[in-house]
């Protein structure tokens, strides 16, 4: 109990301190927003009241936010929207048919024929229903079953609540999950909340990030020791390091969990930003539906998706997926009440994903213009990717794996010993050193590698590929020359 | 639901073994099976079916099915608010902007707020702690309910509705390392969510019971018994309120609520103020007054002492959008350490959306006399509900064997219902409780669905039913119709 004079009387101690509260929060962090972001909303304050700094603004390259860098909304898709959250318009003959029809279904099949009214917990009957011929379509046929498939509050929340579900015991019991380095680190932050065991596996940058059995097979029996693993994570196409994984390689992860009696999380956000030549984006459960009933029907797992990424970018309404695979029937009684206690996703956002698996068909009026918007999406971000992976491999001391997908780059820098020594002496990690000063003077905001997680002794940076293609431009020449300076600075 | 006992890494092996193939997934954390199945979800798969057959065309003695189980307001033909919604479509499609068919207010509104999103689009990801100049309004607003009382932005935390504020609070003071399980005083009746949330972190309930005969008033005297019983078992760290009330329908007085702010501070507990129904007040005497203004005025130690989270949302007033899932929490007196801790917890945790986070602005600054969208504004408030109010509490107190506590505020009506022994007892023989049973027949003779007391806990012995009014008055009429003629028939049936 904290015993503080204020204005010299005595106060009594709080009832909830840092000690009595629960101490898994206390281990939660999330690099994505850390201090260094709060450093630079700070800056962005000072710009704001004057401050003078050598530059005009804050480039903020740490968030996969893709409207926040001037990505454009599909028009067809706020139009529905707009429809859905004040019907009057329908009557206004600038909104095209396709885009009226979509927005009477989805009103439809909500209570009072509002996106106000509350939802069925698991989403609303005929999105789950759009979502699951949307899956059957991209994966050839094989069968999705309504039932299976739960929406939820951007993927996120369906990652935690599945995490949830699987994380229990105590001590040498306690639920292992195993997830990538480096990893997206809400899964590390969520390990932490829940008091689950992480389980490291190691991609191989010399590989192009790409995932090895060994590697799995390795950190899983060192884990085995001290936890009992359940989990297997997969982040595909990867985040942060925008590896695509090959089919093999899927087949491969599928008979590793079976053979190790491990639960899939596939992690499919990314599906549509795929850019490099030979690349394709697999789903989990294609490839484990092609391997055969032996692992069609034995194989559990989970596939999340979100309204957050491809070419759609809609972070801010909080729209998601995902589809269980082998489920026992009681667990999943257990995953629809869990679920029913945040009450439902919001409409808006299930709304959005019906429109994202539901989008204009070729007979439809606003199709031309919804193919071109989304064209020019996609065909934008892979032109910088590839810009992005020349740029940075053209630096002595940067070298960068191609971006094959998803929306960042996970350059690999070297930093000079004695620029390793002045970190230490200010008390931060070298990247994390490093990406402040790179905000302090030239006003650039990525993530430290080491939010991520990577190999000991390696540093790494994890910058967005979302500014407008000038603007990246801008900004990869300032980290060259920032990196330039830098490494002159500690020679 | 019983699971087997955990199966540990030799027996899956040999079960493997054996050819017989184990799922990895079955044994669920207690928490989560802690998690009771609801009543509701029998009425409603009955009801499910019902509603099957009467597409079907299956004769019934009703045409269609009424549902006033949830504060769900537009579901039950209450409009959402045209300025809201005007500003919402423009801001979702800034091309509306141009268009002079919307007001000039709502453009206005629309312009400010897309404004201050990043990119100037509703798409983009807000900051954990909301946008810092809508929060800023929310503040002056809150201050303005109160009286004045200071209200500092910092201590804001939206999310996405008040139960993931609430559970993320309850998380942060649910301690499962310690000896003793947490527990937290929670009112009986109560609604579902909330014991929910509580159980599903892990923590323990602690039940004091309101009184019905004063009008469900919370009373010191029953909070210390509640207190007594729990030692040895658990630790009390939290006293959770709900002013107005759910399902019961009561406002606290200001003495009430000093009462408890007294009680809190001497046995250091850390008060949630569900604060949802805030601007749900109808009885004539009844006034909301906040926990936070309270506490506030009653001055030193308490004031600036007493740990204090009060929580509201966008889903109930005079808007509803419950489907947009907005709310927040604002904490008061709480170790700045901690709520650094809970800042964190909220970034991992940062999901609240867009058009959500405007409708708090929205709800908190409506449009003001002068305001071209204000006339339409202000005809719509309140008056229907007020008249729901009165006339379900006199049709329902006009019928023997009910008994109903006057209403004064939230969403529901929950009556008494005496029911007669031989309806107990066939409730018994069907494996039901008591006041479910009532609610079934009403479902399947008169096609309205409320909800049993039972799911809402309940003096051993009483039974009750919990209705929203929140509806078009057509609704209401239809539910008390039908109600009247089911009731009626089922007491003489039973008698």
């Amino acid at each position: 109990m904290s015993q503080q004079a204020v204005n010299g009387v005595p106060c009594r101690g709080k009832v909830l301190t840092v000690d009595n509260m629960n101490p898994n929060v206390k281990r939660v962090e999330y690099a994505v927003r850390g201090p260094i972001v709060q450093r630079a909303v700070q800056i962005e304050k000072e710009l704001r009241e004057g401050v003078k700094k050598p530059f005009t603004e804050v480039i903020k390259a740490n968030i996969g936010d893709a409207h926040a860098m001037g990505q454009k909304p599909i028009t067809f898709l706020r139009q529905v929207l707009a429809l859905c959250s004040y019907p009057e318009l329908l009557e206004d003959n600038k909104f095209p048919e396709d885009a009226k029809k979509r927005a009477q279904r989805i009103l439809g099949a909500c209570g009072g024929h509002s996106i106000g009214a509350y939802s069925a917990s698991q989403g609303i009957e005929c999105v789950r229903q759009d979502v699951a011929r949307y899956i059957e379509k991209r994966d050839g046929g094989i069968p999705s079953n309504p039932d299976n498939i739960y929406l939820s509050t951007g993927a996120s929340d369906a990652i935690v609540t599945m995490l949830k579900l699987l994380v229990c015991g105590e001590g040498r019991d306690r639920t292992g999950v195993m997830i990538s380095i480096p990893q997206y680190p809400l899964y590390s932050a969520a390990l932490a909340d829940l008091g689950a065991v992480q389980i490291s596996y190691y991609l191989d940058e010399e590989k192009c990030w790409s995932l090895d059995v060994a590697e799995l097979r390795r950190a899983l029996n060192a884990a085995r020791q001290h936890c009992n693993p359940r989990v297997l994570c997969i982040i595909n196409p990867g985040n942060p390091t925008g590896q695509v994984q090959s089919r093999q390689c899927i087949e491969d992860v599928i008979r590793f969990a079976k053979e190790e009696h491990l639960f899939l999380m596939a992690d499919e956000v990314y599906q549509d930003n795929v850019y490099a030549e030979g690349c394709k984006f697999h789903s989990f459960k294609k490839v484990l539906f092609e391997m055969g009933p032996e692992y069609s029907s034995t194989v559990e797992m989970a596939s999340f998706h979100s309204t957050s990424k491809c070419y759609m970018g809609e972070c801010g309404f909080r729209g998601g997926y995902m589809e269980v695979i082998n489920m026992d029937p009681e667990v999943k009684t257990q995953l629809t009440k869990l679920v029913s206690v945040r009450l439902c996703p919001p409409v808006p956002g299930q709304a959005l994903l019906d429109l994202v698996v539901n989008p204009p068909q070729p007979d439809e009026p606003s199709y031309i213009t919804f193919m071109k918007e989304r064209t020019a999406v996609l065909s934008a971000l892979a032109e910088k990717a590839r810009l992005t992976e020349q740029t940075f491999n053209a630096v002595p001391g940067i070298t960068c794996n191609p971006v094959q997908g998803a929306m960042y780059t996970f350059p690999r820098i070297t930093l000079p010993e004695k620029a390793i020594d002045k970190a230490k002496e200010e008390g931060k990690v070298p990247d994390m050193y490093y990406c402040m000063r790179l905000l302090e003077e030239e006003g650039i905001c990525l993530v430290p590698g080491s939010g991520f997680g990577q190999r000991e002794g390696t540093f790494h940076f994890r910058m967005t590929i979302l500014p407008p293609t000038e603007k990246l431009k801008v900004v990869l020449q300032k980290i060259r020359d920032f990196h330039v300076r830098f490494t002159q600075e500690f020679s | 639901m019983h699971y087997c006992c955990f199966l540990n890494k030799r027996k899956t092996n040999t079960l493997k073994n054996c050819g017989f193939w184990s799922k990895v997934l079955i044994h669920i954390h207690q928490n989560v099976r802690s998690i009771k199945q609801l009543e509701y979800a029998v009425l409603a798969r009955r009801a499910n079916q019902i509603q099957k057959e009467l597409s079907q065309g299956v004769r019934k003695p009703y045409k269609e099915l009424i549902d006033v189980c949830w504060g769900d307001p537009h579901s039950m033909d209450v409009k959402p608010l045209t300025f809201v919604r005007q500003v919402l479509a423009a801001c979702v499609y800034p091309e509306l902007m141009s268009s002079h068919k919307l007001p000039l207010d709502v453009r206005q509104r629309a312009q400010w707020l897309l404004g201050r999103c990043d990119g100037g689009s509703v798409g983009s990801y807000l900051a954990p702690t909301g946008i810092p100049e809508i929060v800023q309004r929310m503040s002056e607003s809150i201050r303005s309910r109160d009286g004045g009382v200071p209200c500092n932005p910092d201590n804001i935390f939206i999310s996405p509705g008040s139960q993931w504020s609430l559970t993320n609070i309850i998380q942060v003071l649910v301690n499962n390392e310690a000896p003793l399980r947490t527990g937290i005083l929670t009112p009986v009746p109560c609604h579902v969510t909330t014991i929910m949330s509580i159980k599903s972190l892990g923590a323990a309930v602690i039940p004091y019971f309101l009184s019905e005969e004063h009008g469900w008033a919370l009373q010191v005297e029953e909070l210390q018994r509640a207190l007594e019983s729990a030692k040895g078992g658990c630790n009390p760290v939290a006293l959770y309120v709900i002013n107005p009330g759910n399902p019961a329908g009561y406002v606290q007085s200001r003495k009430s609520i000093q009462e408890v702010i007294q009680f809190a501070s001497e046995k250091r507990l850390f008060l949630l103020a569900d604060e949802v129904y805030q601007d749900c007040v109808y009885g004539k005497n009844s006034e909301f007054v906040s926990y936070k203004r309270v506490l506030a005025e009653m001055g030193p130690p308490f004031s600036d002492t007493v740990e204090l989270a009060s929580f509201h949302s966008v889903s109930k007033g005079f808007m509803g959008e419950c489907g947009l899932r907005g709310g927040y929490v604002e904490l008061v007196n709480l170790d700045p350490n901690v709520v650094k801790y809970i800042f964190n917890l909220i970034c991992k945790d940062s999901t609240t959306p867009v058009l959500a986070h405007f409708a708090m602005d929205l709800m908190m600054n409506p449009p003001r006399p002068g305001d071209p969208s204000y006339p339409l504004y202000n005809q719509v408030r309140n008056n229907m509900l007020v008249q729901n109010v009165k006339t379900a509490h006199e049709v329902v107190n006009s019928l023997p064997g009910f008994s109903c506590q006057p209403v004064e505020g939230g969403a529901f009506v929950f009556p008494r219902v005496f029911l007669p022994p031989r309806a107990i007892q066939k409730a018994k023989e069907e494996g039901m409780q008591p006041d479910t049973f009532y609610c079934m027949r009403l479902l399947e003779e008169m096609g309205v669905l409320v909800s049993p007391g039972c799911e809402y806990g309940q003096k051993e012995g009483t039974y009750h039913i919990r209705f929203c009014i929140m509806a078009s008055q057509d609704i209401i009429d239809q539910v008390l119709k039908r109600l009247t003629t089911f009731h009626t028939k089922f007491m003489k049936d039973f008698s």
